[in-house]
């Protein structure tokens, strides 16, 4: 498929955010990605991607997520389940990540129950973060990105502790099934505590994928360190990015998303 | 009519920083006496039914459905005719 032939579907409703960093990250692309608001998805025909993006949905009440994973269930869900089947990529970023937990599309079907609890530190983490890749190909988020690169992507949550029902078993699962996508590390590429986990998190745990690879859950935001003069320091260090003039960090799991789309439909 | 009164707390094991927070708060203030503090939620509902088993077996499914993530929460519930 062809890149102008794509069309992103960019599912929001109240609270959510960054939509228009989605968008404009696509476009950059050459990509065409639509918003649309969660009452007014009826199907998903036409689309090549799905994208559920940060935010505070509903007010984050009851629960981060919880109340736009029930809408999506009730309005959307058998063709979201299908759309999947099909090997069609769906990306969940932080709020959106814990939608695609609650609504059981992450770890997956036959891997236990994980759940975003509220940060250790008991209040809302958002500043710059670094992540690892650490996928060993099965992600089509990450082809883009070597094993075991870091990269930085700000975080910006309150709910973001991946917890899993039994975490031995489950943990030593999602390894052996190359489930794992991102872990928060230290500017070294280690696995350290606080702050550079800002959740406290199982494992240094950011981002998960499914069995199939094809839905990417992540607490981070890539698109907001998808043009390099979105990094912090891009003052003192100017524009120019090993990736190229004005490329963030966060740019490549849009790329691969892309070339993924266009080699598999 | 009747009322449910529902409270959702953290299973047993679960980290509550809410709570943490708070006792620390408290000894900051000066009750030093306080030990342990632990949050929770309570929803109350109003729900139309037949019976007290009806509406108990339909709060169930509530709590299910949307209030509690069965991975970190527990929730107990009471029934009363309005």
């Amino acid at each position: 498929m062809k890149k102008s032939d794509m069309r992103v579907a960019i599912v929001r409703m109240e609270g959510t955010n960054c939509e228009q960093e989605l968008q404009d990250a696509f476009t950059v692309l050459g990509v065409d990605s639509k918003f649309v608001h969660i009452k007014q998805l009826k199907e998903l025909t036409g689309f090549h991607c799905v994208v559920i993006p940060g935010g505070f949905s509903a007010g984050d009440y009851v629960r981060a997520g919880a109340i736009f994973a029930s809408l999506i269930k009730t309005k959307i869900f058998k063709e979201l389940k299908e759309f999947i089947k099909e090997g069609y990529p769906v990306l969940g970023i932080c709020n959106g990540f814990q939608i695609l937990v609650e609504m059981g599309f992450l770890p997956g079907k036959g891997r236990g129950r994980a759940c975003l609890a509220p940060n250790d530190s008991g209040v809302y983490e958002c500043r710059p973060t670094l992540v690892r890749n650490e996928n060993r190909g099965k992600c089509v988020f990450t082809n883009k990105l070597k094993r075991k690169e870091i990269r930085m992507m700000p975080c910006a949550h309150a709910e973001g502790k991946i917890i899993l029902e039994e975490p031995k078993k489950m943990l030593s699962q999602l390894k052996a099934d190359d489930q794992i996508v991102f872990r928060w590390v230290d500017p070294d590429g280690k696995l350290a505590g606080y702050p550079w986990n800002p959740n406290g998190s199982l494992d240094n745990l950011a981002g998960l994928c499914n069995m199939e690879g094809n839905v990417l859950g992540l607490m981070p935001h890539p698109e907001r360190s998808f043009f390099r003069w979105q990094h912090v320091d891009w003052v003192r260090k100017g524009l120019s990015a090993p990736g190229g003039y004005n490329v963030g960090d966060g740019r490549a799991i849009f790329e691969s998303v892309i070339e993924c789309i266009s080699k598999k439909f | 009519m009747f009322k449910g009164e529902i409270e959702v707390r953290l299973k047993e094991g679960v980290d509550d920083p809410e709570g943490k927070n708070t006792l620390k708060t408290l000894n900051l203030l000066g009750f030093s006496e306080v030990r342990a503090v632990c949050t929770s939620r309570k929803f109350e509902i109003l729900l139309e039914g037949r019976s007290m088993k009806e509406v108990r077996e339909r709060l169930e499914k509530i709590c299910q459905r949307l209030l509690a993530n069965p991975v970190i929460h527990e929730y107990e519930i009471k029934v009363s005719k309005q």
